[in-house]
């Protein structure tokens, strides 16, 4: 079988702090021993959701090299990115393409959109000649449900974010890479206008066979379009499943308060339980070894102190959760 | 509709704050962008009224007109605003100080940077108080504050802690120390929750309803988080472009939007009972500085018809308490008949 398109291998990246004057030098565990394949084919979204600090932004920039790893591989079709030479990078920064959050900050405000196409066809040497290069923008635009005629002449104030951000999505469709890492890319775009980016993932995922790392904090857009979920809390795996397996029927103590806190968009249906957080510090002094959630967690035993619980399979069709409650119902499933 | 607050139908008929034709505008070197292109709505005794809308559509622009925060080159260009018999554009300067605080507070986005990060928290909370009721007895004082500590779920030891010690979700609940400490009539809150993870969110919203229903007061909410409005808001007040095109009770507006802006919003929600197909809709809107004729939202509207591109609709109570700015609905509220013909076909 052939090397799934991308493969990170219990990754770890910690943050050195250097410590100023009279603060000690501190360790910060942004994300610890992640493992994620996506393979070929088909091609799927896969969704890391988690709160701030659960070290979402820390995977998509480990993935797109802006920052080195601490420990673990990340693979490419099977090769590992730190031995890669200049040829093999270049290939895989075309092939693992990016869409951020801020559809403002991405455009230089001086030129026009046209410039943004241009600019990608000119580096990658997609097109030979200037007339195939307007076929292939206006079939890229066609594919996020834009006109060439509309958007090419105007500069990026002109447009809206939703707009703008499709347009990004337009351009990656440009390059056809095999993997996309989007980092919340919908939550600066209001909400009306959001679909029209979910639909655009959609399409390039069905059309072009590309997959996607959507990164989000938002699980309602995630349950609309993801594939696979993968929930982080503080650095490390918390659940593992089907998107429709782990919204509809969380298992992790962490992920159930989290799905339960997602406010219903139905005035009929109002919250009738109260959630308590802990005290602040109980919340931040993180243990050191055992759970991550243990000091926040309801279900909490005195083994999950001892150490890290491993993902245990709950239902035998990948439906994961690290949490020792599961540990009789299931039998170990190896950490992948 | 279910009296959440057990407050008497009678309070709840009694207007805390008129807004009538609230206009603000932001000068710019091409002209003024019209961000509240005139806009009427009350707020009854005890009742939370959500402002929702776009980024850009007003929303917060409106709520710090009535506030009279507008900073240059913002500027209130007209309207009124009642509350409680003072009208507030036209007062004074000094006048206004006093009841800033006292009958009409502010929860900011506190999350980001709305305490002064030099301040230890008890310092932010009994200036206020201080500035309003004048010096007082330490202890006293004291005590104040830590009532309030308790009434928003803050611990006593934060008192004497400076805001980069708290967590966002505590930072948040200081602001609403704050904006309660002198008993308003009103309180506006814009985004107080948007900045916070799920789980915080909930909790510090929790404690905002706790709040509110503890003190009585009536409320503002400003937001874009449907879901969060589904939850708090009494009745709820929908904004586009500068304009009001829909104000209806909660449920009401979920179950049944009769603004074609309205039904996009509520059609996007995305939900997690279901996996509802995606509603796609083209957002390009006019220029602010420069509206069309008629119809702020023509562009946009997938029922416009020809009379909309020249004459603007009124918002005109189509049934009780459920106000529409709209040409699709006679004034009974059912649809007109071009716009039955149209369904039809």
């Amino acid at each position: 079988m052939a090397p799934p398109v991308l493969e990170i291998r219990n990754v770890t990246k910690i943050y050195r702090m250097s410590g100023g004057f009279l603060s000690p030098k501190k360790e910060v565990v942004a994300l610890q021993d992640y493992s994620l394949t996506i393979e070929k084919d088909p091609a799927s979204i896969v969704t890391i959701a988690g709160e701030s600090g659960s070290g979402k932004t820390t995977l998509a920039n480990l993935v797109l090299g802006f920052t080195p790893l601490t420990a673990g591989q990340i693979l490419f079709h099977g090769q590992d990115l730190a031995t890669m030479n200049r040829q093999q990078m270049l290939n895989y920064r075309r092939n693992v393409q990016a869409v951020f959050q801020d559809p403002f900050g991405v455009y230089n405000p001086f030129y026009r959109i046209e410039h943004v196409f241009h600019t990608v066809i000119r580096h990658f040497k997609l097109a030979d000649n200037e007339s195939q290069a307007q076929d292939m923008i206006e079939d890229a635009l066609n594919v996020v449900g834009l006109h060439g005629v509309d958007v090419l002449r105007k500069y990026p104030h002109q447009l809206s974010g939703g707009q703008r951000q499709r347009i990004m999505m337009a351009r990656v469709y440009l390059i056809k890479p095999e993997v996309i890492v989007a980092d919340e890319p919908v939550s600066m775009v209001d909400a009306s206008l959001r679909a029209a980016i979910l639909d655009a993932m959609l399409s390039l995922r069905d059309e072009l066979g590309v997959s996607f790392l959507y990164i989000t904090h938002d699980l309602s857009t995630a349950y609309q379009v993801g594939d696979k979920i993968n929930i982080l809390y503080q650095g490390s795996v918390a659940e593992n499943g089907t998107t429709v397996q782990v919204i509809d029927k969380p298992q992790h103590p962490y992920v159930q308060l989290l799905v339960e806190s997602v406010p219903a968009p139905d005035p009929n249906e109002k919250w009738d339980t109260e959630i308590e957080l802990p005290d602040e510090e109980v919340m931040r002094s993180a243990t050191a070894t055992g759970c991550r959630f243990y000091p926040r967690c309801p279900k909490r035993m005195d083994r999950c102190l001892e150490a890290m619980p491993p993902l245990y399979d709950i239902d035998g069709r990948g439906h994961e959760a690290a949490c020792y409650l599961y540990e009789e119902k299931a039998q170990a499933a190896p950490v992948i | 509709m279910a009296e959440t607050n057990g407050m008497t139908t009678e309070r709840r008929q009694r207007k805390v704050l008129e807004v009538r034709n609230l206009r603000v505008h932001y000068e710019t070197p091409t002209g003024d962008v019209i961000a509240v292109a005139g806009i009427d709505f009350d707020l009854y005794d005890g009742e939370t009224l959500g402002l929702v809308g776009e980024s850009g559509s007003g929303k917060s622009t409106a709520a710090y007109g009535i506030l009279k925060l507008v900073q240059p080159p913002g500027r209130i260009v007209e309207g009124e605003v009642n509350l409680e018999g003072n009208e507030l554009v036209s007062m004074g300067d000094g006048d206004f100080r006093q009841i800033r605080w006292t009958k009409l507070a502010l929860i900011p986005q506190g999350a980001m940077n709305s305490l002064n990060p030099t301040m230890r928290v008890y310092r932010q909370i009994t200036d206020a108080i201080e500035a309003h009721e004048g010096k007082q007895d330490k202890e006293q004082l004291r005590e104040r504050v830590l009532e309030l500590f308790r009434m928003v779920g803050l611990p006593q030891r934060i008192y004497n802690m400076f805001p980069h010690e708290l967590s966002g979700g505590m930072k948040q609940r200081v602001c609403i120390a704050m904006g309660i400490a002198l008993h308003p009539t009103v309180v506006i809150a814009d985004e107080s929750t948007s900045a916070l993870d799920v789980v915080v969110q909930r909790v510090v919203a929790q404690t905002m309803l706790r709040v509110k229903r503890a003190l009585g007061v009536s409320m503002i909410m400003i937001g874009h988080d449907m879901g969060l409005m589904a939850q708090m808001v009494d009745r709820i007040a929908v904004m586009y472009a500068g304009k009001l095109v829909e104000v209806a009770p909660v449920e009401v507006l979920f179950d049944e939007p009769l603004h074609p802006y309205s039904q996009i919003l509520i059609d996007s929600i995305p939900s997690l009972q279901e996996r509802k197909p995606l509603k796609i809709t083209e957002g390009i809107t006019h220029d602010p500085r420069n509206p069309p004729p008629g119809c702020i939202f023509q562009l946009r509207c997938p029922h416009v018809m020809e009379h909309c591109r020249s004459v603007a609709p009124e918002l005109r109570e189509l049934k009780t308490r459920h106000q529409v700015a709209c040409h699709l609905y006679e004034d009974d509220g059912s649809l007109i008949e071009e716009a039955q013909i149209r369904e039809a076909g």
